[in-house]
């Protein structure tokens, strides 16, 4: 080779970073495994919906609940179908999708193949923390407009009845079910976030699932134990249930900002995590 | 980074003329030294075989070269270039196959070599499918690119591999072991390619624990064993290294050993019908001369040239003990 040819110029193309996500995404939703989960997500809604029309027998009271108020208006079928998913079912499809992230592209070995094509390290990290942070806002979007069209189709719609008691429009009331998949989307992508780091641990991205998924729990119980009080407030899922506040009137923000400012930072200190430790890591897989 | 990148030399020393160099590259694993201070010189335009037998080092030396595993010690360029700090200029211009073929089992050929041109980010997605299809169409697999990976068998498997690494234009081709796995036909047609590649002026750099499968290809050799590299340099120069024996047909053994051994010939044993032994700067008409001046009765003398492939077993200790 002369010389005049090492001297070539190379230009990366402005929409790299968009075609690499793009067919991470696909590398996702294309997954049957994946597409199996996110059936179950819905299912799980459509099921709860069918129990309760076919057990109908108390009409709404407005209750703590909003499963308890489902048959006044279809909409608090979302609300209540998020809370229940976001103690188990979303938290198991997160450490799915992070444990694969990194740990199952090095269990088959394509680790090895994408970073000597090569990327940066650094820049697939990225991509990687993208499509999670979509896959997040997916499976918890994905439960919410389940509910509003299992709801609204079983049990009606129309302006609805806060916990405040007051009533506000539907429009309003969407408006309120969007923020809180916004909200609960924030805290699974700080979930993912801590995935994808433990996924840089290991090469089993079952071991990784698991592990995400144990911490989830402990969480969970740790925030349950009244002597840990002083504890709770740095729970990563302490106050992801607060969703609920944003059924009063007017919004409640006292424990969402907090909410998400406690999301955000474990997301940026496991993402760093992740990066600190996949920046130098050895690729022997 | 979105702006220009120019690939303009900085420093131009002979390693401009090396398409891989290495100085003192050392790496462990624990306790382990897998990789012991080696320097590799591979000239642009060659066809260097990385030989050793399984386990020597080869594979985690090209890991440390492409700077999937950090070194220990030493340094190393690639393409006059420092890696792995200049991996994202360098790696572009470097086809890989780094042990085995590995992809996405639920994929199809093609939409795995898709996925790995996605994730380059000087690649063209316009121009992606007919690249695709050209590499496929190179190495025999496209009228299996629709077929999921999982259904291929280990040679599809080792081809799929070698389209990944001639997606795109190369200067340097490092294949780790590319006939693994693929039966007779199969490998003359990867010897054939690697031929045609190196005839397009592509730099290629092919590890193997058989030498048989890359003598007849390359025109470098670099031996590696327990981590060592024990010998360098062009075929024929590596041929020289080999020291030729002498074999001896006579009835007067003893005798004969003590006269060889005077003469300079090393390493002598007896053999069923007289002795041999290595005659590394004695010329045969000496030794023949100073046996028969000795009186010793020669019956049968010859003299043996070792093949590359015993020279190969002589640095290596090849065996079925793995080393180290």
């Amino acid at each position: 080779m002369s010389a005049a040819e090492v001297a070539r110029v190379r230009t990366p193309h402005r929409r790299a970073w968009w075609r690499l996500l793009r067919s991470e995404l696909r590398l996702i939703f294309g997954r049957r495994r994946n597409q199996m989960g996110l059936l179950v997500l819905a299912g799980l809604v459509v099921v709860m919906a069918v129990a309760i029309k076919l057990s109908d027998s108390s009409n709404g009271t407005g209750g703590g609940d909003p499963l308890s108020s489902v048959t006044s208006n279809g909409l608090f079928l979302a609300f209540g179908a998020l809370g229940i998913e976001i103690t188990l079912f979303l938290p198991l499809a997160i450490a799915m999708l992070a444990g694969d992230a990194i740990a199952g592209e090095a269990n088959i070995g394509t680790l090895r193949y994408i970073l000597t094509v090569p990327v940066n390290r650094t820049r697939l990290l990225a991509v990687k923390a993208a499509s999670l942070v979509i896959g997040a806002f997916t499976g918890t979007a994905l439960v919410a407009l389940t509910g509003i069209v299992a709801g609204v189709g079983l049990f009606g719609t129309g302006p609805l009845t806060t916990m405040s008691g007051n009533q506000i429009s539907l429009w309003a009331a969407l408006g309120r079910l969007t923020l809180a998949v916004v909200y609960l989307g924030v805290g699974m992508s700080a979930l993912a976030m801590l995935g994808l780091f433990v996924s840089t641990l290991t090469e089993q991205p079952i071991a990784a699932t698991v592990a995400v998924m144990t911490l989830a729990m402990v969480f969970w119980v740790l925030d349950q134990v009244p002597q840990l009080d002083w504890l709770h407030p740095w729970l990563l899922v302490d106050r992801w249930q607060s969703f609920l506040d944003l059924l009063r009137d007017p919004i409640y923000t006292g424990r969402l900002w907090p909410g998400l400012a406690v999301d955000l930072a474990y997301g940026v200190v496991f993402w760093l995590a992740a990066w600190l430790r996949f920046r130098r890591k050895d690729i022997t897989s | 980074m979105t702006g220009p990148v120019t690939t303009t030399r900085l420093d131009a020393d002979l390693i401009d003329d090396l398409a891989i160099a290495s100085a003192g590259l050392t790496k462990s694993f624990g306790a382990q030294l897998v990789v012991d201070a080696i320097d590799l010189a591979v000239p642009r335009g060659a066809v260097y075989g990385f030989i050793g037998p399984n386990g020597s080092g080869k594979t985690t030396t090209i890991r440390m070269l492409l700077g999937l595993i950090s070194k220990d010690s030493g340094s190393c360029t690639m393409l006059g270039r420092a890696m792995p700090r200049a991996s994202d200029l360098v790696l572009p211009d470097v086809g890989v196959l780094v042990e085995g073929p590995a992809f996405h089992p639920y994929l199809s050929g093609r939409a795995n070599l898709i996925r790995l041109d996605a994730a380059d980010r000087y690649a063209d997605a316009h121009s992606a499918r007919a690249r695709v299809d050209a590499a496929l169409d190179r190495v025999g697999l496209l009228a299996a690119a629709r077929k999921r990976y999982r259904a291929y068998s280990l040679g599809m498997r080792q081809r799929l591999a070698i389209a990944g690494a001639l997606l795109q234009p190369r200067e340097l081709l490092v294949l780790d072991e590319p006939t693994n796995g693929l039966d007779p036909q199969g490998t003359r047609e990867v010897r054939h390619l690697i031929g045609e590649l190196a005839s397009d002026g592509h730099t290629v750099f092919v590890s193997s624990h058989l030498l048989s499968e890359v003598e007849q290809m390359c025109s470098h050799l670099g031996v590696m064993r327990t981590g060592a590299l024990v010998a360098q340099g062009p075929v024929a120069e590596i041929g020289r290294l080999a020291a030729p024996r002498v074999h001896l047909s006579t009835p007067d053994a003893t005798l004969a050993t003590e006269v060889l051994e005077r003469v300079g010939v090393s390493d002598v044993l007896a053999t069923t019908d007289g002795v041999s032994g290595a005659a590394t700067d004695v010329e045969p008409d000496r030794i023949v001369a100073e046996l028969v001046g000795a009186g010793v009765r020669v019956r049968g003398f010859a003299e043996v040239k070792p093949t590359l492939e015993d020279l190969f077993v002589q640095l290596t200790g090849e065996g079925f003990d793995v080393s180290g």
